[in-house]
């Protein structure tokens, strides 16, 4: 108990039910209608921490642009929304739970490199397979860098604090698999003769079959409408481009180039992604089914999707000559590309957004 | 199992080096050639050279790292309860984290934010890497301590307070300078907001203040939580504040930057003073029962931190690049907090508004007098009678200390640039912007507003530069209003509907606790808008009986 004051009588502690009074058992935060009966900590720890003049920002943002826009502004993007609050990511994620998840993905990775280089497993890959994963794999890692940075940026923008942090986690996501396969790559490295760490930045800035993905990463990047650019990421690029070169070539081939590391390395995205396409599909289909703002949220999504999807779609074909390059071909790029159509099309429908005249 | 042999040298295989990894990470950027990237925030700086990251750390060392510093955290928060650590906490320290932990997650995730706006200014990849590990750090930091505030909730004597803790911090007359703080970070030029204001300065100077200060008083008050929460944020600092002057460095090369960064470096200096040294000082020498003589107080802290670890070793040495550093601010910041009782007045300014508050503040006693006089000779004489009136007018069904006419306070006009109010009586100015009058806690709030936040800085056109905005004195949202009805439009009434949350004392006992009858009747108004109606005599004389103090009468 304080030492200040002569304490009341029946209260010896400053514990939790030490004494009965109004307020004292109210222990739950209570500002926000959780998602579901209870408030789960995810929402605890995230919900209107940033805040908004529609909730409880009383003298409004106090410091603006020269331009006159606020702190933050609902018009950062052209989709609209009734209640941007309603959004709840639903991998749930805040910072204890990101990093458990990060460090496992790191450990994973490290006892698969560390084993199966002790194990001699890289020198017994395929020597044509070797140059896959230095021009190719070497090549696409800046992709995912660039859908790091992308989002990295989008995540300033979001009208709510759940809208921004999925973002931003998505970032984390994105940027720590860049770096694993640049990291995978230099280690494997060690245990190959020839092998140049520098061919994949140079395959993806020059070699024709990578132009069509770079330069749809480089739109994602140079767009200004913040959600734009996590549609064209989740929405589009990744079933679209990513999931048929992580999935659909390198995890589908690699075993049968005596390659059991690289698809373990590349697993990790994917089940990244099912998480960001999980906060994706909810917000974009809160979005489309907004009472008020639905039909114009749809149209915009369209035009998004026709954007995006035209510059997608070219950049997966153009990726069509990899599948030809391993020595043991046991997969076909036809197959991966309906494979990742139908994908497109699972989504769309959890989205409820029709994208047959992108894929048809 | 012989000497030489370990597990180390048995499993141990050659991998990258860190430097090699770094560079490796670096080169995942290139050059846009289809599409440029948007460049969304502005900033009226150039950069040319390219920054580089001096941490050199990758990600896959990065979680580890961060994961097993959060198991710490969280052992230590179950070790705290098993210890029962709430049976022997002080309620004056928990009170306070009540508006502490309102405020710090904003400036956190905001801090995230910001790493947008500076990540694509700088040329080269080298620093993005650093900028992102700062985001997710951000990200952490914020939910860490929305943790620790749901923990105090849930295991303190008085949740009330705790329960509100976000709708609180968007209508309380403190948050208010918090907002100010943290919104600083995200509007306006991208390089004033995210580097200067940001990472050279709140973070490379203050967050001592913060983070290590803070942990320290928590401590002597039984509270372990909050040490062991915020030694570990603190410990992701050394990542920022090397961001911050790596880009920096990459801005002060070029000589057409200084005029700027000479602006910049003064706001940013000015305005983490009057707000952290407001916010952490009293916290620290208000919020505590520890009365130790022999441990320093927040000025002795300022000095050691501030004074000689920041301005002298950071600050100073910027002079040999040529920019100009405020020596005269960062004196007038000491004497305001040696000489002018900056934080003494804080701490009274935040107890005479206890009603509109949503923690509980209880009086300073004869043994805190002591302490208070001993590190600052004079406080006794200057605050002794105010907390003797404090504590009599704590109790319940006394007229409330913000409208007891026989006090002799005199509710302060607030400053319309750091939000902390006018509480140095004899440095309050005035200043009109596009014709408009403002108060100010000091002339060098008045230049920021007028002078640093326009479109033009010295002739130089400044496009990026960010404004002032929106509702900014607390006052007038609650113009007219009676005090009662504010509280209740506040939302800081306890579950029963008429106890209120903020007490002026420590009593858990419903008999004692203040209810909405109990300050119904008074009505607030804004010192703005008063000082806005009077002729220009009546302002001149108002201004000049204002500079001229109070006189707290002798308690009855």
């Amino acid at each position: 108990m304080s030492a200040t004051q002569e304490p009341d009588a029946a209260t010896t502690s400053a514990a939790a039910g030490a004494a009965k009074f109004a307020g004292s058992d109210s222990r739950k935060f209570n500002y926000f209608q959780p998602k579901g009966r209870r408030a789960s900590h995810y929402e605890d720890m995230t919900v209107d921490v940033q805040p908004d003049p529609k909730r409880y920002l009383m003298q409004d943002w106090i410091i603006s642009f020269a331009d006159g826009q606020p702190a933050y502004n609902e018009n950062w993007t052209a989709a609209k929304s009734t209640d941007w609050h309603q959004f709840r990511a639903v991998d749930q994620e805040w910072e204890r739970t990101h990093y458990q998840r990060q460090s496992t993905i790191v450990g994973m990775i490290a006892n698969v490199v560390e084993n199966g280089r002790r194990s001699g497993a890289v020198t017994r890959f395929d020597p044509a397979w070797v140059r896959v994963l230095q021009n190719h794999l070497g090549a696409y890692k800046h992709a995912e860098f660039g859908l790091g940075m992308a989002t990295m940026q989008a995540q300033r923008y979001g009208y709510t604090q759940m809208v921004n942090n999925a973002i931003l986690t998505n970032s984390s996501y994105k940027l720590r698999f860049a770096q694993d396969l640049t990291l995978y790559l230099g280690e494997i490295a060690m245990d190959l003769e020839n092998f140049d760490q520098d061919a994949g930045k140079q395959h993806w800035m020059d070699d024709p079959v990578w132009q069509g993905v770079r330069q749809s990463i480089e739109t994602i990047g140079g767009c200004t409408d913040y959600l734009e650019q996590y549609f064209a990421v989740n929405v589009i690029f990744e079933p679209m481009v990513a999931e048929l070169f992580r999935s659909g070539f390198v995890m589908r081939v690699a075993a049968s180039q005596n390659d059991f590391m690289t698809p373990a390395v590349v697993s990790a995205a994917e089940g990244d992604y099912e998480r960001n396409l999980a906060n994706t599909v909810e917000l974009f289909h809160m979005l489309v089914l907004d009472e008020n703002h639905g039909a114009h949220n749809r149209a915009l999504f369209n035009h998004w999707l026709e954007k995006h999807g035209a510059l997608a779609q070219n950049a997966a074909s153009q990726l069509q000559p990899i599948w030809s390059e391993p020595r043991v071909k046991i997969a076909q790029f036809t197959d991966a590309i309906e494979q990742q159509k139908n994908r497109m099309r699972a989504i769309g429908s959890e989205i409820g957004l029709d994208v047959r005249s992108i894929l048809d | 199992m012989p000497d030489s042999l370990s597990l180390t040298k048995i499993t141990g295989q050659k991998g990258m080096s860190i430097g090699e990894a770094a560079r490796r990470v670096a080169d995942l950027g290139w050059t846009p050639s289809y599409v440029q990237e948007a460049m969304t925030f502005p900033t009226d700086y150039k950069i040319k050279k390219v920054p580089r990251d001096p941490m050199k750390q990758v990600l896959r060392s990065y979680f580890p790292m961060q994961e097993e510093k959060d198991n710490r955290v969280y052992g230590a928060l179950d070790a705290a309860l098993r210890g029962d650590m709430f049976r022997n906490v002080q309620p004056r320290w928990v009170e306070w984290m009540k508006l502490f932990l309102a405020i710090i997650p904003f400036p956190e995730i905001s801090a995230a934010r910001s790493m947008a706006m500076v990540g694509r200014l700088a040329p080269g990849e080298e620093l993005r890497t650093g900028f992102t590990m700062q985001m997710v750090d951000e990200f952490r930091h914020s939910t860490i301590q929305m943790n620790l505030k749901k923990w105090y909730m849930e295991n303190y004597i008085d949740p009330a307070g705790f329960d509100i803790t976000e709708a609180a911090f968007g209508k309380c007359y403190a948050t208010t300078i918090g907002r100010q703080f943290a919104e600083g970070f995200v509007t306006g030029d991208a390089i004033t907001a995210a580097n200067v204001y940001l990472t050279v300065v709140a973070e490379t100077a203050f967050t001592n203040t913060l983070f290590v200060a803070m942990p320290s008083e928590a401590a002597r008050n039984g509270d372990y939580a909050l040490p062991t929460v915020f030694l570990s944020v603190q410990s992701d600092e050394s990542r920022h504040v090397g961001n911050g002057h790596s880009m920096l460095m990459s801005i002060i090369q070029d000589p057409d930057n200084h005029l700027l960064l000479e602006r910049d470096l003064k706001y940013a200096f000015w305005q983490n003073h009057a707000i952290v040294d407001a916010a952490v000082g009293t916290l620290v020498e208000y919020g505590t029962t520890n009365r130790d003589k022999n441990k320093e107080s927040y000025a002795e802290l300022w000095h050691r931190w501030i004074y000689e670890d920041y301005y002298r070793t950071y600050m100073l040495p910027l002079e040999k690049y040529g920019v100009k550093i405020h020596h005269d601010d960062v004196n007038a910041a000491w004497d305001r907090i040696v000489k002018k009782n900056y934080i003494h007045k804080t701490a009274q300014f935040f107890s005479v508004g206890w009603p509109v508050a949503f923690w509980r503040q209880e009086a300073q006693t004869e043994k805190d007098f002591e302490w208070f006089e001993h590190k600052y000779p004079g406080w006794y004489a200057e605050f002794g009678n105010y907390w003797q009136w404090y504590a009599k007018l704590s109790k319940k069904g006394e007229k409330n200390i913000l409208f007891n006419q026989d006090v002799g306070y005199v509710y302060p006009h607030r400053c319309w640039s750091c939000l902390v109010p006018c509480l140095i009586r004899e440095d309050m100015c005035t200043g009109e912007v596009d014709g408009k009058l403002y108060t100010y806690c000091s002339t060098v709030c008045r230049w920021t507003h007028t002078t640093a936040f326009a479109a033009e800085y010295e002739g130089r056109a400044t496009p990026a530069m960010g404004r002032f905005s929106g509702r900014r004195e607390w006052e007038d949202c609650y113009h007219g209003w009676d005090l009662a009805d504010a509280i209740t439009d506040l939302g800081f009434v306890r579950s029963d509907g008429k106890t209120l949350v903020p007490q002026p004392h420590l009593h858990f006992d419903d008999s004692k606790m203040w209810t909405l009858d109990n300050v119904r009747g008074n009505t607030l108004g804004s010192p703005l808008r008063a000082i806005r109606e009077m002729t220009p005599e009546a302002r001149e004389k108002h201004i000049a009986e204002y500079r001229a103090g109070f006189t707290v009468n002798v308690p009855n």
